[in-house]
């Protein structure tokens, strides 16, 4: 029988410090006290890989049928050491190695497992999770069926830039296969079905192979442009021993992560020169501020040019009372500009074009003859070709293919290094004409807000005002908005903070609003944030079931169905194919409403667990609804009100 | 997020070819010389035909479509404009909207209740 090989023995030295002293805000690795040994468990029976004939290892004690470590263990101290807060996973055998090392070895601290009800919840909550947090939480699924079931929630997150950390299960060895339902669950090269739209994926050999590629998937995954990784986990490389030739070997790799890219110091300074002689230069931001310094570093450029700010909010980009903030003004802005600076833009050319779905599809531009282009996006450092994310091509003058937020100071330093006297007085008039534009913005939001306001269904303008009047004086943070309630939110709330708005799902698959705000608002927990969430009827169901995971786990979220009893953006679709045609222009429910019966969505919630109440269809009783909901969600427990609403 | 971007700059196109958006309403002058129509069956076929989906069951508005309801709305350029749009909105001729019945939704977006005309406070 072979020596047992100590935990201690693998995991000492810097072996572990030496990646978590690199990551943010790391926790020191917490390997718990180890266990006592089992007597007769210590022989490997057989080789974890590279020893590659399981069954045929010599050294293998054919009646020991128990072991106190195993490769699992030492996975969990390399997602310590990676300071993984969460892992997020519908259970699955191919993967059971690791989950009893997390939950038992790992003591289901750092990371600890939460327990989802489909693939799309765990991938969706991840996404959400890292908008709040700034750091990847992990997502364990089978490498055949759980990565097919989380696939679209991965295409979201690649479109929305967002990394996700997935370790997915697999039984690479045939010989070692439980007959039937393992061999379903295996397949030879499980990240391929993501490959189109994950950055990176590796199927480690070894223990030590793991350790490295865990690390570099990180690495990857965390530079940008972001975008989830796929580590592949074979079964035996989780669950057999850790042999002593492997442990004397194994050591988790230092991080260092990638310093984001910077654009090129002549593209700079050409941009900064366009700017500021520009009469009406308008700077135009969609998934710019990917941490908490991105707002400050926009608002300074904006300032140093006293221009005007179209948010497209890919991300909480800059404070909604700012005077430059002229988003409300969007149109007339970018038909007048004569540079327009766009900052990691999803769409430049539909940003700058106007394209109508008719019969006879056509576009015209919404720009002057002679406008200046300016792109800064690190989506240009890495584009794909099967998924067409990538949007129409647009013609830029100036495309610096680097991350727009690590690019703002220098920026912004050569600006002001190029403003002059008279410059200073044209910025500080264009100031007041947009302090005014402002006033005038917010003042019609406000006039629009109250057409319909006592309608039956519900306006959204309405729930919104409604909303905002029960959580202005928290610390809040509004985690998702599905189905499209027109932005009334943006016109109507005040949003200064990072956290107060998380961007869309980027990929627009249906399913994402409802997990990803649970993932949010597991991340603001410990911050004592109150999470709001304004859902989609159609989105939530999808996948429904993660409101019992937010009751399982005591994640404080409050939900507010938007309610339309459809899925709107289709009826809309349906409505110009039959008008197109000239026939049946009535028949728009068909297919595309959910009614008939209506869903009960608080019957659905409290059968999770969760505080509901609805369907609300009067407008006056909303206000009562949502305090007491909050009054939940303040407890510490996830809470939903369903609101019959207007289409839009 | 670009699509509410465009949505909302789709709305102030439409609103743009529709007449100069204005805040409260008037009863519009030109409404008398519309056609006469039943305001309980426009407000059917508002409805039915879709009319709706993109500017609410009050004629509101929304990221789809401009605001109708509480504004001065020629009946001229009304019909024109639904005949023959020259934006994102679906062409409704009169094969499948009779001109007796876009008279009965012109009188039900016409019947439409101009705003508070006291801002609720929760607008404050």
């Amino acid at each position: 029988m072979k020596k047992s090989v100590d935990r201690r023995d693998f995991l000492k030295g810097a072996a572990v410090t030496g990646a978590a002293a690199l990551v943010p805000d790391a926790m020191a690795a917490q390997a718990p006290s180890p266990a006592t040994p089992a007597p007769a468990a210590q022989g490997p029976r057989a080789g974890a890989a590279p020893t590659p004939a399981r069954e045929l290892d010599p050294g293998l004690d054919p009646e020991s049928l128990v072991l106190d470590r195993s490769g699992g263990d030492f996975m969990v101290d390399v997602l310590k050491s990676l300071n993984i807060e969460y892992v997020a996973s519908n259970p699955g055998s191919s993967f059971r190695g690791i989950h009893e090392s997390i939950i038992n070895y790992g003591g289901n601290k750092m990371p600890e497992f939460i327990t989802c009800l489909h693939e799309e919840s765990s991938v969706a909550m991840a996404h959400g999770y890292f908008k709040v947090e700034g750091k990847p939480m992990a997502v364990l699924a089978h490498g055949t069926v759980g990565l097919q079931h989380a696939s679209m929630a991965i295409y979201n997150a690649y479109c929305d830039r967002v990394p996700v950390y997935i370790l997915a299960g697999n039984s690479l060895d045939a010989t070692m296969r439980r007959p039937g339902v393992e061999w379903a669950h295996s397949v030879q090269d499980a990240a391929a079905m993501v490959r189109d739209y994950t950055k990176w994926d590796d199927n480690p050999y070894s223990l030590p192979h793991f350790a490295e590629s865990a690390v570099r998937a990180y690495k990857i995954a965390m530079t940008p442009p972001m975008s989830p990784v796929v580590i592949v986990l074979d079964g035996g490389l989780q669950e057999d021993p850790i042999q002593p030739e492997v442990a004397s070997k194994l050591r988790v790799p230092r991080l260092t992560t990638a310093t984001p890219p910077q654009g090129d110091a002549g593209a700079v300074a050409a941009a900064a020169q366009l700017l500021v002689n520009a009469q009406n230069p308008v700077i135009v931001a969609d998934r710019l501020a990917r941490t908490p310094a991105g707002i400050a570093k926009l608002v300074e450029l904006a300032e140093a040019l006293q221009a005007p700010v179209i948010d497209q909010h890919g991300r909480m980009n800059f404070p909604s009372k700012h005077p430059l903030n002229q988003t409300e003004n969007g149109g007339p802005l970018i038909a007048g500009a004569d540079v327009i600076l766009g900052l990691e833009l999803t769409d430049f050319w539909g940003t700058v074009n106007a394209f109508r779905d008719s019969l006879h599809r056509s576009s015209r531009s919404r720009i002057r003859t002679g406008t200046k282009l300016i792109s800064i996006t690190s989506v240009d450092l890495a584009t794909k070709s099967n998924f067409q994310d990538f949007q129409r091509y647009p013609e830029v003058d100036v495309a610096m293919a680097a991350d727009a937020e690590a690019t703002l100071p220098q920026l912004t330093e050569a600006v002001r290094k190029l403003v002059t006297a008279d410059r200073t007085t044209a910025f500080q008039a264009r100031r007041t004409r947009l302090e005014q534009a402002h006033a005038r913005g917010r003042e019609a939001a406000r006039n629009e807000a109250m057409h319909a306001w006592d309608a039956s269904p519900i306006s959204t303008a309405r729930m919104a005002a409604e909303i905002w009047a029960q959580i202005k004086t928290e610390d809040w943070s509004l985690v998702s908005e599905s189905g499209n309630s027109s932005g009334w939110v943006f016109r109507l709330w005040d949003f200064d903070k990072h956290y107060q708005h998380l961007g869309d799902s980027g990929g627009a698959g249906v399913g994402y609003g409802a997990p990803a705000a649970v993932g949010a608002a597991l991340a603001n927990k410990k911050y004592g944030r109150i999470s709001v969430n304004i859902q989609g009827d159609g989105d939530m169901l999808y996948a429904p079931g993660v409101l019992w995971t937010a009751a399982h786990h005591k994640i404080p979220l409050l939900t507010v169905m938007h309610n339309n009893r459809g899925y709107h953006q289709e009826v809309m679709h349906i409505q110009r194919m039959a008008n197109r045609h000239q026939r049946g222009i009535t028949n728009w429910h068909i297919g595309t409403m959910i009614d008939n019966p209506n869903v009960d969505f608080a019957k659905i919630a409290q059968g999770m667990g969760v505080y509901a109440e609805g369907p609300i269809t009067n407008p006056n009783d909303l206000g009562p609804a949502i305090q007491r909901a909050l009054a939940i969600v303040k407890k510490g427990e996830p809470a939903l009100v369903d609101v019959v609403t207007q289409p839009r | 997020m670009t699509k509410i971007f465009l949505g909302i700059a789709t709305a102030a196109l439409m609103t743009a070819a529709l007449g100069a958006q204005e805040p409260a309403q008037k009863p519009a002058p030109a409404a008398a010389a519309a056609p006469a129509g039943n305001i309980e069956t426009g407000k059917k076929l508002w409805v039915s035909v879709g009319c709706w989906q993109c500017h609410g069951y009050e004629g509101q508005g929304g990221a789809a479509g401009p605001r109708l309801s509480a504004r001065n709305l020629p009946f001229a350029g009304f019909s024109a404009y639904v005949r023959r749009p020259t934006n994102q909105m679906p062409p409704y001729t009169e094969k499948v909207v009779p001109n007796a019945d876009l008279a009965h939704i012109f009188a039900y977006l016409q019947s439409r209740p101009a705003p508070p005309q006291t801002v609720p406070a929760l607008l404050k």
